[in-house]
């Protein structure tokens, strides 16, 4: 029931949706509410978010940081574009790798699915040559990956 | 494990990248590409060097021109991207999960 679903669409777009068992109000707040993000938003396995700034508002900011603890550091920063509580939200955003990548804007919708909350959420890169960059960029954490791997290996 | 390296350095600067995605569409010239990311051909062709010596990307001789092309095997590390957003999505939505369900037990105990 909470399966995650991964899609490319067209050229530009990546298209995730994922079904909670929890309101869409409670949802559209983890989303928006900062001590609430900071809880979860923190991507694989060891990561922590020492900066959690945000301002959901039209117009208002964002900054988020993570870091391993082991110099691995990267940072989102963004704008809020519309907010319907407790509905949908579009923002913009871009990372700091620390070149900055070309802005993703990215609409989450959530929607009552039963007693739960069906949310879809769906990034528009600018061209399909930014999408196809951060395949690329994938491509370099992939190897990242495989170094962590090759790291924990016995000598 | 040198040409895994090599890949990796190779792939830090975000101008290779950014040929990497170009050539992900098809075989191109050095000329092809030096024109949307206004750099010199020199500047590509050393970056096209780069990319070579990782095995990233192969190159043939046709008269004056040595066209470039993806290695074979670099786009089956592309394909794998989608499956590691999907792992950083889901352990980002497991534990929001959980903290959903706490939100609900605390607001079932009369808390804030």
């Amino acid at each position: 029931m909470t399966k995650l679903t991964l899609t490319l669409e067209g050229d530009t777009h990546i298209l995730a949706t994922r079904r909670f068992k929890a309101s869409p109000k409670a949802v559209y707040r983890a989303h928006t509410e900062t001590e609430l993000i900071q809880k979860w938003l923190l991507g694989p396995e060891g990561w922590i978010m020492p900066v959690c700034i945000n301002d959901p508002r039209p117009g208002g900011k964002f900054r988020y940081e993570w870091t391993d603890g082991q110099g691995g550091e990267l940072a989102l920063t963004g704008e809020f574009v519309t907010l319907e509580p407790f509905s949908r939200i579009v923002h913009i955003e871009r990372f700091h790798m620390p070149d900055v990548t070309p802005d993703n804007r990215v609409e989450t919708r959530f929607e009552a699915d039963g007693a739960g909350t069906l949310m879809t959420m769906r990034m528009t890169l600018p061209d399909a040559a930014t999408r196809e960059a951060m395949l690329a960029v994938g491509m370099e954490e992939g190897m990242e990956a495989s170094y962590a791997r090759l790291d924990a290996m016995p000598g | 494990m040198n040409r895994l390296d090599a890949a990796f350095s190779a792939l830090a600067d975000p101008t290779r990248r950014a040929i990497l995605a170009r050539l992900a569409l098809g075989e191109t010239t050095v000329m092809e590409l030096a024109r949307p990311f206004e750099m010199t051909q020199p500047a590509v062709s050393r970056h096209l060097k780069v990319l070579e010596e990782a095995g990233l990307i192969t190159r043939r001789i046709e008269g004056t021109k040595r066209p470039c092309r993806l290695a074979p095997g670099a786009l089956e590390e592309i394909d794998k991207w989608l499956a590691m957003l999907r792992r950083a999505l889901e352990a980002n939505y497991d534990r929001l999960d959980q903290l959903l369900a706490e939100m609900e037990a605390s607001k079932e105990d009369g808390q804030t």
